[in-house]
Protein backbone atom coordinates (compact mmCIF):
# COMPACT_ATOMS: atom_id res chain seq x y z
CA UNK A 1 0.00 0.00 0.00
CA UNK A 2 2.70 2.48 0.99
CA UNK A 3 4.61 1.50 -2.15
CA UNK A 4 1.70 2.61 -4.30
CA UNK A 5 1.34 5.77 -2.28
CA UNK A 6 5.01 6.58 -2.77
CA UNK A 7 4.78 6.06 -6.52
CA UNK A 8 1.66 8.20 -6.58
CA UNK A 9 3.44 10.97 -4.68
CA UNK A 10 6.42 10.75 -6.99
CA UNK A 11 4.17 11.10 -10.05
CA UNK A 12 2.46 14.14 -8.57
CA UNK A 13 5.75 15.80 -7.63
CA UNK A 14 7.31 15.14 -11.03
CA UNK A 15 4.25 16.38 -12.93
CA UNK A 16 3.99 19.51 -10.81
CA UNK A 17 7.68 20.20 -11.38
CA UNK A 18 7.32 19.53 -15.08
CA UNK A 19 4.20 21.60 -15.70
CA UNK A 20 5.25 24.54 -13.52
CA UNK A 21 8.57 24.85 -15.25
CA UNK A 22 6.89 24.46 -18.64
CA UNK A 23 4.50 27.25 -17.71
CA UNK A 24 7.35 29.47 -16.62
CA UNK A 25 9.39 28.65 -19.72
CA UNK A 26 6.89 30.80 -21.63
CA UNK A 27 7.80 33.63 -19.28
CA UNK A 28 11.52 32.87 -19.63
CA UNK A 29 11.15 32.90 -23.40
CA UNK A 30 9.55 36.33 -23.40
CA UNK A 31 11.89 37.84 -20.85
CA UNK A 32 15.06 36.34 -22.28
CA UNK A 33 14.23 37.47 -25.80
CA UNK A 34 13.52 40.92 -24.40
CA UNK A 35 16.82 41.12 -22.54
CA UNK A 36 18.72 39.93 -25.61
CA UNK A 37 17.07 42.64 -27.70
CA UNK A 38 17.60 45.43 -25.11
CA UNK A 39 13.92 45.48 -24.15
CA UNK A 40 12.11 44.85 -20.87
CA UNK A 41 9.51 42.30 -21.87
CA UNK A 42 6.10 41.48 -20.48
CA UNK A 43 5.85 43.08 -17.05
CA UNK A 44 2.28 44.36 -16.81
CA UNK A 45 0.33 41.32 -15.59
CA UNK A 46 -0.54 42.05 -11.99
CA UNK A 47 -2.53 40.71 -9.09
CA UNK A 48 -3.96 43.54 -6.93
CA UNK A 49 -1.46 45.94 -8.42
CA UNK A 50 1.53 43.77 -7.56
CA UNK A 51 3.58 42.90 -10.62
CA UNK A 52 6.83 41.13 -9.78
CA UNK A 53 8.67 41.52 -13.11
CA UNK A 54 5.75 39.94 -14.92
CA UNK A 55 5.80 36.64 -13.03
CA UNK A 56 1.99 36.41 -13.29
CA UNK A 57 2.13 36.58 -17.08
CA UNK A 58 1.81 32.80 -17.62
CA UNK A 59 -1.40 32.77 -15.56
CA UNK A 60 -2.82 35.67 -17.53
CA UNK A 61 -1.98 33.81 -20.75
CA UNK A 62 -3.57 30.62 -19.46
CA UNK A 63 -6.77 32.39 -18.40
CA UNK A 64 -6.98 34.14 -21.75
CA UNK A 65 -6.52 30.84 -23.55
CA UNK A 66 -9.17 29.06 -21.49
CA UNK A 67 -11.79 31.70 -22.25
CA UNK A 68 -11.02 31.89 -25.94
CA UNK A 69 -13.47 30.25 -28.30
CA UNK A 70 -12.44 26.69 -29.08
CA UNK A 71 -13.31 26.75 -32.74
CA UNK A 72 -13.47 23.53 -34.72
CA UNK A 73 -13.87 24.08 -38.44
CA UNK A 74 -16.93 22.38 -39.96
CA UNK A 75 -14.84 20.61 -42.59
CA UNK A 76 -12.49 18.95 -40.10
CA UNK A 77 -12.65 15.36 -38.92
CA UNK A 78 -14.03 16.16 -35.47
CA UNK A 79 -12.88 13.24 -33.31
CA UNK A 80 -9.33 13.15 -34.64
CA UNK A 81 -9.14 16.93 -34.58
CA UNK A 82 -9.94 16.85 -30.87
CA UNK A 83 -7.63 13.94 -30.21
CA UNK A 84 -4.47 15.21 -31.92
CA UNK A 85 -3.27 17.83 -29.38
CA UNK A 86 -3.78 15.37 -26.53
CA UNK A 87 -1.69 12.75 -28.31
CA UNK A 88 1.22 15.08 -28.85
CA UNK A 89 0.88 16.36 -25.28
CA UNK A 90 0.66 12.90 -23.75
CA UNK A 91 3.71 11.41 -25.46
CA UNK A 92 5.91 14.25 -24.29
CA UNK A 93 4.46 14.38 -20.78
CA UNK A 94 4.98 10.66 -20.21
CA UNK A 95 8.73 10.86 -20.82
CA UNK A 96 9.22 12.61 -17.48
CA UNK A 97 8.60 9.27 -15.78
CA UNK A 98 12.03 7.95 -16.79
CA UNK A 99 14.11 10.99 -15.87
CA UNK A 100 16.17 10.60 -12.67
CA UNK A 101 15.93 13.74 -10.53
CA UNK A 102 18.37 12.53 -7.93
CA UNK A 103 19.94 9.45 -6.41
CA UNK A 104 18.07 7.89 -3.49
CA UNK A 105 16.50 9.47 -0.45
CA UNK A 106 16.36 7.56 2.84
CA UNK A 107 13.35 8.29 5.03
CA UNK A 108 12.41 6.06 7.98
CA UNK A 109 14.35 3.00 6.87
CA UNK A 110 13.07 3.22 3.31
CA UNK A 111 15.22 4.02 0.29
CA UNK A 112 13.23 5.86 -2.32
CA UNK A 113 14.60 6.41 -5.80
CA UNK A 114 14.07 9.95 -7.01
CA UNK A 115 12.75 8.69 -10.30
CA UNK A 116 9.22 7.56 -11.10
CA UNK A 117 10.11 4.46 -13.09
CA UNK A 118 13.58 3.02 -13.44
CA UNK A 119 12.88 1.11 -16.66
CA UNK A 120 15.56 -1.23 -17.98
CA UNK A 121 15.53 0.49 -21.35
CA UNK A 122 14.82 3.98 -20.03
CA UNK A 123 16.79 5.69 -22.76
CA UNK A 124 14.97 3.78 -25.50
CA UNK A 125 11.65 4.52 -23.78
CA UNK A 126 12.24 8.27 -23.95
CA UNK A 127 13.39 8.12 -27.58
CA UNK A 128 10.38 5.99 -28.52
CA UNK A 129 7.89 8.28 -26.82
CA UNK A 130 9.43 11.37 -28.40
CA UNK A 131 9.15 9.74 -31.83
CA UNK A 132 5.52 8.84 -31.20
CA UNK A 133 4.87 12.56 -30.88
CA UNK A 134 4.95 12.66 -34.69
CA UNK A 135 1.48 11.07 -34.63
CA UNK A 136 0.12 14.19 -32.98
CA UNK A 137 1.53 16.34 -35.77
CA UNK A 138 0.35 14.09 -38.60
CA UNK A 139 -3.09 13.67 -37.06
CA UNK A 140 -3.58 17.38 -36.47
CA UNK A 141 -2.53 18.24 -40.00
CA UNK A 142 -4.61 15.55 -41.61
CA UNK A 143 -7.75 15.88 -39.51
CA UNK A 144 -7.86 19.65 -40.02
CA UNK A 145 -8.69 18.83 -43.65
CA UNK A 146 -6.87 21.94 -44.73
CA UNK A 147 -4.21 21.71 -47.46
CA UNK A 148 -1.79 24.02 -45.75
CA UNK A 149 -2.09 22.16 -42.46
CA UNK A 150 -1.52 18.88 -44.24
CA UNK A 151 1.54 20.19 -46.05
CA UNK A 152 2.84 21.54 -42.74
CA UNK A 153 2.29 18.19 -41.09
CA UNK A 154 4.10 16.37 -43.89
CA UNK A 155 6.98 18.81 -43.63
CA UNK A 156 7.06 18.22 -39.89
CA UNK A 157 6.98 14.45 -40.23
CA UNK A 158 9.76 14.50 -42.84
CA UNK A 159 11.91 16.67 -40.61
CA UNK A 160 11.31 14.67 -37.46
CA UNK A 161 11.97 11.34 -39.15
CA UNK A 162 15.23 12.60 -40.71
CA UNK A 163 16.50 13.93 -37.43
CA UNK A 164 15.28 10.92 -35.47
CA UNK A 165 17.95 8.89 -37.29
CA UNK A 166 20.73 11.28 -36.34
CA UNK A 167 19.38 11.51 -32.80
CA UNK A 168 19.45 7.76 -32.37
CA UNK A 169 22.82 7.26 -34.03
CA UNK A 170 24.46 10.02 -31.98
CA UNK A 171 23.55 8.11 -28.83
CA UNK A 172 24.96 4.78 -30.05
CA UNK A 173 28.48 5.90 -29.10
CA UNK A 174 27.29 6.66 -25.59
CA UNK A 175 25.44 3.36 -25.31
CA UNK A 176 28.66 1.57 -26.29
CA UNK A 177 30.52 3.24 -23.42
CA UNK A 178 27.84 3.20 -20.74
CA UNK A 179 27.18 -0.13 -19.06
CA UNK A 180 23.41 0.00 -19.31
CA UNK A 181 20.38 1.68 -20.87
CA UNK A 182 18.97 2.24 -17.38
CA UNK A 183 19.12 5.99 -16.86
CA UNK A 184 19.91 5.67 -13.16
CA UNK A 185 22.92 3.49 -13.95
CA UNK A 186 24.03 5.85 -16.71
CA UNK A 187 24.08 8.67 -14.19
CA UNK A 188 25.85 6.51 -11.58
CA UNK A 189 28.50 5.65 -14.15
CA UNK A 190 29.14 9.35 -14.74
CA UNK A 191 30.06 9.73 -11.07
CA UNK A 192 33.43 8.10 -11.74
CA UNK A 193 36.49 10.13 -12.64
CA UNK A 194 38.76 10.39 -15.66
CA UNK A 195 42.48 10.69 -14.83
CA UNK A 196 41.49 11.02 -11.17
CA UNK A 197 40.03 14.53 -11.34
CA UNK A 198 37.79 15.08 -14.39
CA UNK A 199 34.23 13.83 -13.83
CA UNK A 200 33.46 11.05 -16.29
CA UNK A 201 30.60 12.94 -17.91
CA UNK A 202 29.31 12.11 -21.37
CA UNK A 203 30.48 15.43 -22.78
CA UNK A 204 34.12 14.48 -22.09
CA UNK A 205 33.69 10.96 -23.44
CA UNK A 206 31.61 11.87 -26.51
CA UNK A 207 32.11 15.51 -27.51
CA UNK A 208 31.13 14.88 -31.14
CA UNK A 209 28.14 12.83 -30.04
CA UNK A 210 27.06 15.74 -27.87
CA UNK A 211 27.18 18.24 -30.74
CA UNK A 212 25.20 15.92 -33.03
CA UNK A 213 22.68 15.17 -30.30
CA UNK A 214 22.26 18.88 -29.57
CA UNK A 215 21.52 19.72 -33.21
CA UNK A 216 19.22 16.76 -33.74
CA UNK A 217 17.41 17.47 -30.47
CA UNK A 218 16.92 21.12 -31.44
CA UNK A 219 15.37 19.93 -34.68
CA UNK A 220 13.11 17.61 -32.68
CA UNK A 221 11.72 20.50 -30.65
CA UNK A 222 10.53 22.17 -33.90
CA UNK A 223 11.68 25.61 -32.74
CA UNK A 224 13.07 28.47 -34.71
CA UNK A 225 16.16 27.40 -36.58
CA UNK A 226 14.15 24.28 -37.42
CA UNK A 227 10.59 25.58 -37.24
CA UNK A 228 9.50 24.60 -40.75
CA UNK A 229 6.58 22.43 -39.53
CA UNK A 230 4.80 25.47 -38.06
CA UNK A 231 6.56 28.65 -39.21
CA UNK A 232 4.12 30.79 -37.25
CA UNK A 233 5.22 34.06 -38.84
CA UNK A 234 4.78 33.29 -42.53
CA UNK A 235 4.44 29.67 -43.68
CA UNK A 236 1.31 28.01 -42.35
CA UNK A 237 1.87 25.08 -40.05
CA UNK A 238 0.12 21.94 -38.95
CA UNK A 239 -1.96 23.55 -36.20
CA UNK A 240 -3.37 26.38 -38.27
CA UNK A 241 -6.94 25.17 -37.62
CA UNK A 242 -6.61 25.07 -33.84
CA UNK A 243 -7.58 27.75 -31.39
CA UNK A 244 -8.03 28.25 -27.68
CA UNK A 245 -6.83 25.61 -25.28
CA UNK A 246 -6.10 23.01 -27.96
CA UNK A 247 -3.69 25.40 -29.61
CA UNK A 248 -2.35 26.04 -26.12
CA UNK A 249 -1.68 22.34 -25.73
CA UNK A 250 0.47 22.35 -28.86
CA UNK A 251 2.33 25.35 -27.51
CA UNK A 252 2.76 23.60 -24.15
CA UNK A 253 4.09 20.54 -25.97
CA UNK A 254 6.78 22.68 -27.58
CA UNK A 255 7.94 24.01 -24.24
CA UNK A 256 7.73 20.58 -22.64
CA UNK A 257 9.96 19.27 -25.40
CA UNK A 258 12.53 21.93 -24.54
CA UNK A 259 12.46 20.78 -20.94
CA UNK A 260 12.67 17.09 -21.83
CA UNK A 261 15.53 17.68 -24.25
CA UNK A 262 17.34 19.62 -21.52
CA UNK A 263 16.72 16.77 -19.07
CA UNK A 264 18.08 14.28 -21.60
CA UNK A 265 21.15 16.41 -22.39
CA UNK A 266 21.87 16.71 -18.68
CA UNK A 267 21.26 13.05 -17.89
CA UNK A 268 23.27 11.67 -20.79
CA UNK A 269 26.07 14.19 -21.24
CA UNK A 270 26.36 16.27 -18.08
CA UNK A 271 26.19 13.72 -15.31
CA UNK A 272 22.51 14.10 -14.41
CA UNK A 273 22.26 14.85 -10.71
CA UNK A 274 26.00 14.30 -10.16
CA UNK A 275 27.91 17.13 -8.53
CA UNK A 276 31.64 16.92 -9.35
CA UNK A 277 33.48 14.97 -6.60
CA UNK A 278 30.35 14.54 -4.47
CA UNK A 279 29.91 10.99 -3.23
CA UNK A 280 27.06 9.68 -1.06
CA UNK A 281 28.75 10.84 2.15
CA UNK A 282 30.20 14.18 1.06
CA UNK A 283 32.83 15.77 -1.15
CA UNK A 284 36.06 13.94 -1.94
CA UNK A 285 38.27 16.45 -3.70
CA UNK A 286 40.97 15.20 -6.10
CA UNK A 287 43.67 16.92 -4.02
CA UNK A 288 42.84 14.54 -1.16
CA UNK A 289 40.64 16.77 0.99
CA UNK A 290 37.22 15.58 2.13
CA UNK A 291 34.19 17.47 3.34
CA UNK A 292 31.58 15.20 4.88
CA UNK A 293 27.93 16.18 4.58
CA UNK A 294 24.73 14.78 6.10
CA UNK A 295 22.41 12.73 3.90
CA UNK A 296 19.79 15.46 3.40
CA UNK A 297 22.43 17.95 2.28
CA UNK A 298 23.76 15.50 -0.31
CA UNK A 299 20.24 14.84 -1.64
CA UNK A 300 19.56 18.57 -1.75
CA UNK A 301 22.82 19.26 -3.61
CA UNK A 302 22.06 16.53 -6.14
CA UNK A 303 18.57 17.80 -6.90
CA UNK A 304 19.82 21.38 -7.04
CA UNK A 305 22.61 20.38 -9.41
CA UNK A 306 20.17 18.60 -11.71
CA UNK A 307 17.85 21.61 -11.72
CA UNK A 308 20.60 24.13 -12.36
CA UNK A 309 21.93 22.12 -15.29
CA UNK A 310 18.45 21.71 -16.74
CA UNK A 311 17.74 25.43 -16.42
CA UNK A 312 21.02 26.22 -18.13
CA UNK A 313 20.08 24.11 -21.13
CA UNK A 314 16.58 25.60 -21.26
CA UNK A 315 18.26 29.02 -21.29
CA UNK A 316 20.60 27.91 -24.04
CA UNK A 317 17.76 26.63 -26.19
CA UNK A 318 15.84 29.87 -25.82
CA UNK A 319 19.02 31.77 -26.70
CA UNK A 320 19.44 29.66 -29.84
CA UNK A 321 15.83 30.28 -30.78
CA UNK A 322 16.33 34.05 -30.56
CA UNK A 323 19.67 34.08 -32.38
CA UNK A 324 19.33 32.16 -35.62
CA UNK A 325 17.12 32.61 -38.64
CA UNK A 326 15.21 29.68 -40.06
CA UNK A 327 16.84 27.07 -42.30
CA UNK A 328 15.69 26.70 -45.86
CA UNK A 329 14.02 23.33 -46.33
CA UNK A 330 16.75 21.84 -48.55
CA UNK A 331 19.42 23.09 -46.15
CA UNK A 332 17.53 21.42 -43.33
CA UNK A 333 17.43 18.09 -45.14
CA UNK A 334 21.07 18.44 -46.25
CA UNK A 335 22.14 19.05 -42.68
CA UNK A 336 20.20 16.04 -41.42
CA UNK A 337 21.14 13.48 -44.03
CA UNK A 338 24.49 14.71 -45.38
CA UNK A 339 26.11 16.14 -42.27
CA UNK A 340 24.71 14.80 -39.02
CA UNK A 341 24.19 11.17 -40.01
CA UNK A 342 27.68 10.66 -41.58
CA UNK A 343 29.21 12.47 -38.60
CA UNK A 344 27.37 10.24 -36.16
CA UNK A 345 28.52 7.16 -38.10
CA UNK A 346 32.11 8.46 -37.88
CA UNK A 347 31.53 8.97 -34.18
CA UNK A 348 30.39 5.37 -33.74
CA UNK A 349 33.39 4.11 -35.72
CA UNK A 350 35.82 6.24 -33.73
CA UNK A 351 34.31 5.18 -30.42
CA UNK A 352 34.55 1.53 -31.44
CA UNK A 353 38.17 1.92 -32.51
CA UNK A 354 39.20 3.60 -29.28
CA UNK A 355 37.33 1.06 -27.17
CA UNK A 356 38.96 -1.88 -28.97
CA UNK A 357 42.47 -0.48 -28.51
CA UNK B 1 34.51 21.23 -45.71
CA UNK B 2 36.54 24.31 -44.78
CA UNK B 3 33.62 26.48 -45.91
CA UNK B 4 31.28 24.48 -43.69
CA UNK B 5 33.68 24.92 -40.78
CA UNK B 6 33.66 28.67 -41.43
CA UNK B 7 29.86 28.67 -41.20
CA UNK B 8 30.07 26.73 -37.98
CA UNK B 9 32.43 29.28 -36.43
CA UNK B 10 30.15 32.10 -37.54
CA UNK B 11 27.16 30.31 -36.00
CA UNK B 12 28.95 30.11 -32.66
CA UNK B 13 30.03 33.76 -32.90
CA UNK B 14 26.41 34.73 -33.56
CA UNK B 15 25.20 33.07 -30.43
CA UNK B 16 28.05 34.66 -28.47
CA UNK B 17 26.77 38.09 -29.55
CA UNK B 18 23.27 37.40 -28.25
CA UNK B 19 24.71 35.80 -25.13
CA UNK B 20 26.81 38.91 -24.52
CA UNK B 21 23.75 41.13 -24.89
CA UNK B 22 21.92 38.90 -22.43
CA UNK B 23 24.69 38.88 -19.82
CA UNK B 24 25.42 42.63 -20.02
CA UNK B 25 21.75 43.66 -19.91
CA UNK B 26 20.98 41.17 -17.16
CA UNK B 27 23.87 42.52 -15.06
CA UNK B 28 22.58 46.07 -15.59
CA UNK B 29 19.05 45.01 -14.61
CA UNK B 30 20.32 43.32 -11.45
CA UNK B 31 22.40 46.38 -10.52
CA UNK B 32 19.28 48.52 -10.97
CA UNK B 33 17.26 46.24 -8.70
CA UNK B 34 20.04 46.43 -6.10
CA UNK B 35 19.82 50.22 -6.30
CA UNK B 36 23.26 50.80 -7.82
CA UNK B 37 23.35 53.63 -10.37
CA UNK B 38 24.99 52.82 -13.70
CA UNK B 39 25.79 54.95 -16.70
CA UNK B 40 24.12 52.56 -19.15
CA UNK B 41 20.62 51.16 -18.90
CA UNK B 42 19.67 47.53 -19.36
CA UNK B 43 16.87 48.35 -21.77
CA UNK B 44 16.05 51.27 -24.02
CA UNK B 45 12.34 50.93 -23.19
CA UNK B 46 10.36 53.93 -21.94
CA UNK B 47 7.43 52.68 -19.85
CA UNK B 48 4.98 54.87 -21.77
CA UNK B 49 1.93 55.86 -19.77
CA UNK B 50 4.00 56.34 -16.62
CA UNK B 51 7.15 57.73 -18.20
CA UNK B 52 6.99 60.06 -21.17
CA UNK B 53 9.62 61.02 -23.64
CA UNK B 54 10.34 64.74 -23.87
CA UNK B 55 9.09 66.16 -27.16
CA UNK B 56 11.46 67.96 -29.49
CA UNK B 57 11.11 71.75 -29.49
CA UNK B 58 9.99 71.71 -33.13
CA UNK B 59 7.49 68.88 -32.60
CA UNK B 60 4.10 69.58 -34.21
CA UNK B 61 1.51 68.70 -31.57
CA UNK B 62 -2.12 69.71 -31.15
CA UNK B 63 -3.04 73.19 -32.45
CA UNK B 64 -3.84 76.15 -30.26
CA UNK B 65 -5.12 79.62 -31.19
CA UNK B 66 -3.33 82.66 -29.81
CA UNK B 67 -5.07 85.55 -28.07
CA UNK B 68 -4.64 89.31 -28.11
CA UNK B 69 -3.97 91.20 -24.90
CA UNK B 70 -7.72 91.72 -24.41
CA UNK B 71 -8.43 87.99 -24.67
CA UNK B 72 -9.96 87.99 -28.14
CA UNK B 73 -8.52 85.62 -30.75
CA UNK B 74 -5.69 86.98 -32.84
CA UNK B 75 -7.20 85.43 -35.92
CA UNK B 76 -8.51 87.87 -38.52
CA UNK B 77 -10.38 85.21 -40.52
CA UNK B 78 -8.23 85.74 -43.62
CA UNK B 79 -8.88 82.12 -44.73
CA UNK B 80 -5.21 81.50 -45.63
CA UNK B 81 -5.05 78.41 -43.38
CA UNK B 82 -8.31 77.14 -44.83
CA UNK B 83 -6.86 77.56 -48.32
CA UNK B 84 -3.52 75.93 -47.60
CA UNK B 85 -4.82 73.01 -45.57
CA UNK B 86 -4.21 69.84 -47.65
CA UNK B 87 -6.69 67.72 -45.73
CA UNK B 88 -9.34 70.49 -45.74
CA UNK B 89 -10.03 70.10 -42.07
CA UNK B 90 -10.27 73.79 -41.09
CA UNK B 91 -13.56 75.66 -41.34
CA UNK B 92 -13.67 79.39 -40.56
CA UNK B 93 -16.73 81.64 -40.61
CA UNK B 94 -15.86 85.35 -40.58
CA UNK B 95 -17.79 88.11 -38.85
CA UNK B 96 -17.29 91.88 -38.86
CA UNK B 97 -15.36 93.41 -36.01
CA UNK B 98 -16.28 96.92 -34.86
CA UNK B 99 -12.60 97.85 -34.58
CA UNK B 100 -11.49 99.20 -38.02
CA UNK B 101 -7.94 98.12 -37.34
CA UNK B 102 -8.99 94.44 -37.14
CA UNK B 103 -12.01 94.43 -39.50
CA UNK B 104 -12.78 90.69 -39.23
CA UNK B 105 -12.84 88.05 -36.53
CA UNK B 106 -13.76 84.36 -36.68
CA UNK B 107 -17.29 83.70 -35.51
CA UNK B 108 -16.62 79.97 -35.96
CA UNK B 109 -13.24 78.29 -36.10
CA UNK B 110 -13.47 74.49 -36.41
CA UNK B 111 -10.61 72.03 -36.87
CA UNK B 112 -11.53 68.39 -37.53
CA UNK B 113 -8.59 66.74 -35.73
CA UNK B 114 -9.58 63.32 -37.08
CA UNK B 115 -8.78 64.60 -40.59
CA UNK B 116 -5.76 66.73 -39.74
CA UNK B 117 -2.43 65.32 -40.92
CA UNK B 118 -0.33 67.60 -38.70
CA UNK B 119 1.65 69.02 -41.62
CA UNK B 120 1.90 72.46 -40.03
CA UNK B 121 1.08 74.39 -43.21
CA UNK B 122 -1.61 76.41 -41.40
CA UNK B 123 1.00 77.64 -38.93
CA UNK B 124 3.31 78.71 -41.75
CA UNK B 125 0.53 80.34 -43.73
CA UNK B 126 -0.86 82.44 -40.87
CA UNK B 127 0.16 86.12 -41.26
CA UNK B 128 -1.00 87.02 -37.74
CA UNK B 129 0.76 84.21 -35.83
CA UNK B 130 -2.70 83.28 -34.60
CA UNK B 131 -2.34 79.48 -34.82
CA UNK B 132 0.50 77.46 -33.38
CA UNK B 133 1.18 73.75 -32.97
CA UNK B 134 3.15 73.80 -29.75
CA UNK B 135 0.63 72.74 -27.12
CA UNK B 136 2.71 69.61 -26.40
CA UNK B 137 -0.43 67.51 -26.42
CA UNK B 138 -0.07 64.38 -28.55
CA UNK B 139 -2.66 62.07 -27.01
CA UNK B 140 -5.72 62.97 -29.06
CA UNK B 141 -8.32 60.24 -28.86
CA UNK B 142 -12.07 60.18 -28.37
CA UNK B 143 -15.02 57.87 -28.58
CA UNK B 144 -16.91 59.64 -31.38
CA UNK B 145 -15.89 61.51 -34.50
CA UNK B 146 -17.96 64.54 -33.50
CA UNK B 147 -15.89 64.98 -30.34
CA UNK B 148 -12.79 65.33 -32.48
CA UNK B 149 -14.08 68.50 -34.17
CA UNK B 150 -12.46 71.19 -32.00
CA UNK B 151 -14.19 74.55 -31.85
CA UNK B 152 -12.94 78.03 -31.08
CA UNK B 153 -13.25 77.82 -27.30
CA UNK B 154 -11.38 74.57 -27.12
CA UNK B 155 -8.64 75.77 -29.43
CA UNK B 156 -8.21 78.99 -27.47
CA UNK B 157 -8.07 76.72 -24.42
Amino acid sequence: MTEILIVFLKIICALVWFLTITLYLTWVERKESAVIQDRIGANRASILGIRIIGLFQPFADAIKMIFKEDFTPSFSKKRLHDLAPFISFFFVAITISAIPFGDVIRIGGRTIKLQILDINAGLLFILAMLSLGIYGIILSGWSSNNRFSLIGAVRGAAQLISYEVALGLSLVGLIMIYPSLKLSQIVHFQGQHLFGFLPKWGIFLQPLGFVIFLFAALAETKRVPFDLPEGESEIIGFFAEYSGLKWGLFMMTDFMEILIISCMLVTLFFGGWQVPWLATDGFHFPGGGTWLLPHWAVVFLQIASFNIKVFFFCWLQVLIRWTYPRFRYDQLMDMGWKLLIPLSLVNILGTGLIMSL
Amino acid sequence: MIKALGYFIEIIRGSLITARHFVVNMALHILKVLGIKTKKRGAVTIQYPEEKKELASRHRSLHRLMKREDGKPRCVACMLCVTVCPSECIYVEAAEDPDPEIQKYPAKFLIDISRCCFCGFCVEACPEDAIRMDSGQIEVADYSRQDLVYDLDRLLG
